[in-house]
């Protein structure tokens, strides 16, 4: 069967889908794992940008499925890690460009190449999604605590289980561990007492994040920063490393960031 | 919200304790389809028949839908005061029955 096709999904904008992808495909990598990042946020892509692949762009995913090019001519091979691949999405049409099916089709086609092939899906449930969705044989869920981002993390696994690609696991990104202690943000046990979901990581809120997407770097490529620590430890645990998930602490006082320090983070 | 404040317990909930209960109010409309105008139709019609046979302290009463794996569930908390002093109503009257040509 070849490739493990993981698609990242969290039905609101802005959660951090592209980060998750990334992120996750540069650790994999980073472990010697052979993957494919493919943007299915065709019209809005951004996966390129946020891997800084964005000036190697030569053909897309619809001049594939179309017949205008081969596949191993539209991936890019990143050359900081030459295990990792991107199939960038078409930038001038929109998400009907592509049917499920095809999509299917095209997975296919690439699974005996590579360990995994990872799926940027698009926000929304419309089309894009359904593209997204249809080759996984696993999805992970992003969101924020936030109650508008957890709300569409709700419908989400309702639709992943619809389509019997469930049951999905879950990331919590952004987490600010002191607004939750001080009862300004939820927890991750709020979260899941409310999603009833497997949990695969806690990604905590970083600058780091910024700074990266910034330069076209992944977090996880080779700063110690929290949440490129945090990519390294989900990409462990989807090959199947047992990983312990410690929920973030607020890192204020001089003792927090002597230990801190201590353990090198 | 200050110390003092919670000293003198007038905590307030805080703005977590919030969300997640409205995320779990509104994931129970999302869910279900069942909004709080029908939850609130339901409760009244229950009340109704109810009412026919007990006395309802109709401030105490609670109806909710809770969240099982797979299924949900309506539950209704209703203080009954006593039984109401009527007596049962009385069985139907039979009537003869007529026939008809269709037959």
């Amino acid at each position: 069967m070849g490739a493990r096709v993981i698609t990242v999904t969290s039905g609101k904008g802005g959660v951090g889908k592209t980060t998750t992808t990334a992120n996750l495909g540069v650790a994999l990598a980073a472990n010697e794992q052979r993957v494919a990042c493919i943007d299915a946020d065709i019209g809005l892509r951004n996966l390129d940008v946020v891997m800084g692949l964005e000036n190697r762009i030569v053909y897309d995913i619809v001049d594939v499925v179309e017949g205008r090019a081969r596949l191993r001519q539209a991936l890019i091979r990143d050359k900081r890690l030459p295990e990792l691949c991107l199939l960038p999405a078409a930038q001038t049409r929109d998400k009907s460009a592509i049917s499920p099916s095809e999509m299917v089709q095209l997975v296919n086609d690439m699974r005996n190449d590579f360990d995994f092939i990872l799926i940027d899906s698009p926000a929304g449930i419309e089309q894009g999604f359904k593209n997204a969705v249809a080759p996984a044989d696993e999805v992970i869920i992003v969101t924020t605590p936030e109650v508008s981002a957890v709300r569409d993390a709700d419908r989400i696994i309702g639709l992943v289980e619809a389509e019997e690609k469930g049951p999905a696991r879950l990331i919590i990104n952004r987490l600010r561990p002191a607004m939750v202690q001080r009862g300004d943000m939820l927890s991750r046990e709020d979260v899941l007492d409310i999603l009833a979901i497997d949990l695969i990581g806690i990604v905590p809120d970083d600058e780091a994040i910024i700074v990266s997407t910034n330069r076209g770097t992944p977090a996880a490529m080779h700063n110690h920063s929290p949440a490129g620590t945090a990519y390294r430890q989900i990409a462990r645990r989807i090959l199947g490393e047992d990983v312990p998930l410690l929920t973030p602490e607020p890192q204020t006082g001089l003792m927090a960031r002597f230990s801190r320090w201590l353990r090198g983070e | 919200m200050g110390f003092l404040d919670r000293l003198l317990g007038r905590a307030e909930p805080s703005s977590r304790d919030i969300a997640k209960e409205r995320l779990q109010l509104v994931l129970t409309t999302d869910r279900t389809n069942i909004s709080p105008a029908l939850l609130e139709q339901m409760k009244d019609d229950l009340i109704n028949t109810l009412s026919q046979h007990v006395e309802i302290d109709r401030t105490g009463i609670e109806l909710s839908v809770s969240q099982g794996r797979g299924y949900h569930r309506v539950v209704a908390d209703i203080p009954v005061l006593r039984a109401r002093e009527v007596p049962p109503p009385k069985p139907p009257r039979r009537t003869r029955r007529t026939t008809t040509s269709e037959e």
